[in-house]
């Protein structure tokens, strides 16, 4: 039959309806699908300002932004030259602590190992930085992963000096 | 089946199942052909009923005191095992029964493995099982993680961590789950509306899983058709429904054992902590029925091939039903792959020992070899087998080999327990 080729105006019919059917099924479903993402109110925290005036060199305190940890360590002089003078061919992941840290005595970075999200602990590990307890990977005083399975360094988030005191994290 | 011929004695019943013939269907379910030989292995089914309806109930009682808020829930919780009247009973028997239920479920399992009751007529029945296994897994999961103690919450980062492992859209996959930047509140009272959801969908597939059964009906212990009704079977009420009771009651003193004089020796301590989103506990480790899936995951280097390994895992059971080519469904009469299945069950009994120590080591060297050894039973041994394996000859009836006939009485006798 030479209809095969020829496409009647019920099968148009057919096709539209079910095409706009599917449009409309989707515009519908959208929402709720969406509805998961963070909500307004997540998102409207941001940014965390914290108050690093009464931190010490060597020491480092962990602050809450976006419900993620955030470690900002104030580092010591042996610290910095230990994480300046790693060779980049060594690293798994390669970056330069200069790019890590733009002002090297203070590290900020999300305090969440790349494996599975535990929380590394700080001063330990077999690089002087942290150490992840639930999977065993090991970061350097630079947080960057030299040991274990997370796959790539801790992350930096973005972050700036308000003033000499004062970090704004996001 | 004489049931559908079935004419309810009293005019009023008459008038009711002319309009909805649930009468004809409980006629059914009474007079269902069962085969005489089924062991105490086929009692499970009974016993996971018992053990749905039990943690739907249970899981209503605690959602009337149980407050879904990340700075309430863990008091809430206390409140329950405190303040409430027989909130301890009710928490314990829900949180003891989620182990029952998985211990119950890996029985069924892996009777079904050895009687090969998931070939052919019955793929059905199996797939609809295994979709009702990932939901228990996935109710079980969340449920786990509203208490909010430490090991809730980061169990709940871990697991939904593995989706940051997809390539591309793991980080919006894994915000989108939990609604934030982090397991945060969102999670907590989503995971709470899905736990409460999820128990229901697997009580609609058990209702099909059921529907799917009655239609080629049981398989046995010798794996033979069956000619229905006839002397090889008898009615499921009262022959079946009595034998299940009984197993029922056996399996309720183990219950009991377990609500009663150690409530929390499956649970983990850890997990009276209240969750701290700064500080991981030393060992993350999940319940014990997730075990094996567990060292699958860790035991393979890579974070996203860790991931698919794990999922693999489970799918793979899914597609059994084609991968293993024998014609003959009961190991009964397979010597060779009865051997196997030994080994599988010992190779899984490992995996999950080897889930609950720390990923390095000599574990790891374990784990790594009993998750190939899973993959290679499933996708090697078992396609070869079937083709290979020389089986021992089958009775043509349950009863022909006592009641004379030509197959060999000594080779079934040992299946009448």
């Amino acid at each position: 039959m030479s209809d095969q080729k020829k496409p009647k105006r019920r099968d148009f019919l057919f096709t539209a309806s079910y095409a706009l059917g599917a449009v409309g099924v989707g515009a519908a479903v959208w929402p709720l699908v969406d509805q998961m993402n963070p909500d307004r109110s997540v998102k409207a925290l941001a940014s965390t300002e914290v108050d690093v005036s009464s931190l010490e060199p060597g020491k480092s305190i962990t602050v809450l932004w976006r419900g993620k940890p955030v470690f900002i360590k104030r580092r010591t002089q042996e610290e910095i030259s230990e994480a300046r003078a790693v060779d980049l061919k060594e690293l798994k992941h390669p970056e330069k602590d200069e790019d890590r840290a733009k002002n090297p005595e203070w590290l900020v970075m999300l305090g969440i190992c790349t494996h599975l999200g535990c929380v590394p602990l700080g001063d330990k590990g077999e690089y002087n930085g942290w150490f992840c307890p639930c999977h065993g990977s090991h970061y350097d005083t630079s947080g960057r992963i030299r040991k274990g399975p997370a796959p790539t360094n801790m992350e930096i988030p973005k972050y700036e000096f308000v003033n000499s005191n004062t970090i704004k994290i996001g | 089946m004489s049931d559908h011929n079935y004419v309810p004695s009293s005019k009023l019943g008459k008038w009711f199942n002319d309009r909805l013939p649930l009468l004809t269907l409980s006629a059914h379910l009474k007079e269902y052909p069962t085969p005489k030989n089924l062991n105490y292995w086929w009692t499970f089914g009974g016993i996971l009923t018992f053990c749905l309806i039990t943690q739907i109930i249970t899981g209503i009682v605690l959602g009337m005191h149980y407050v879904a808020h990340a700075d309430l829930a863990f008091d809430s919780v206390e409140h329950i095992m405190r303040d409430v009247n027989y909130g301890w009973l009710i928490r314990y028997v829900h949180a003891n029964g989620a182990s029952m239920f998985f211990l119950a479920v890996y029985i069924h399992i892996f009777r079904s493995l050895y009687y090969g009751s998931y070939k052919s007529p019955r793929e059905v029945i199996w797939i609809i099982g295994m979709i009702i296994y990932l939901l228990m897994m996935m109710t079980a999961f969340m449920g786990y993680v509203l208490p909010w103690g430490q090991m809730s919450f980061w169990g709940a980062t871990v697991i939904t961590n593995l989706f940051s492992a997809i390539p591309l859209f793991g980080e919006s996959i894994t915000n989108w789950l939990w609604g934030g930047y982090a397991v945060d509140n969102p999670t907590l009272t989503r995971f709470f509306s899905l736990h409460y959801l999820l128990p229901f969908l697997i009580l609609g597939l058990v209702i099909l899983h059921i529907w799917a059964l009655h239609v080629p009906g049981n398989n046995n212990p010798i794996g033979i058709d069956l000619k229905k009704p006839s002397k090889d079977t008898v009615p499921f009420h009262p022959y079946i429904v009595i034998k299940d009771l009984f197993a029922l009651l056996l399996f309720l003193i183990v219950f009991a054992f377990f609500v009663f004089y150690s409530p929390n020796i499956l649970g983990h301590s850890d997990n009276y902590i209240e969750a701290n989103p700064l500080v991981t506990p030393a060992h993350i480790v999940p319940e014990w029925y997730l075990l094996p899936f567990y060292a699958i995951l860790r035991s393979v280097p890579d974070k996203l091939l860790g991931v698919v390994a794990m999922f693999a895992s489970i799918f793979i059971l899914v597609i059994l039903p084609w991968l293993d080519t024998s014609k003959i469904r009961s190991a009964v009469f397979r010597p060779l792959y009865k051997q196997f299945y030994w080994i599988l069950v010992i190779d899984v009994l490992i995996l999950g020992y080897m889930g609950a120590m720390p990923a390095e080591g000599i574990y790891l060297l374990i784990a790594r070899v009993a998750t190939g050894y899973y993959f290679v039973h499933f996708l090697i041994i078992l396609p070869i087998l079937g083709n290979k394996e020389k089986t021992l000859p089958v009775p043509m009836s349950i009863t022909e080999p006592i009641l004379g006939g030509s197959a060999k009485p000594e080779m079934v006798k040992k299946n009448f327990n």
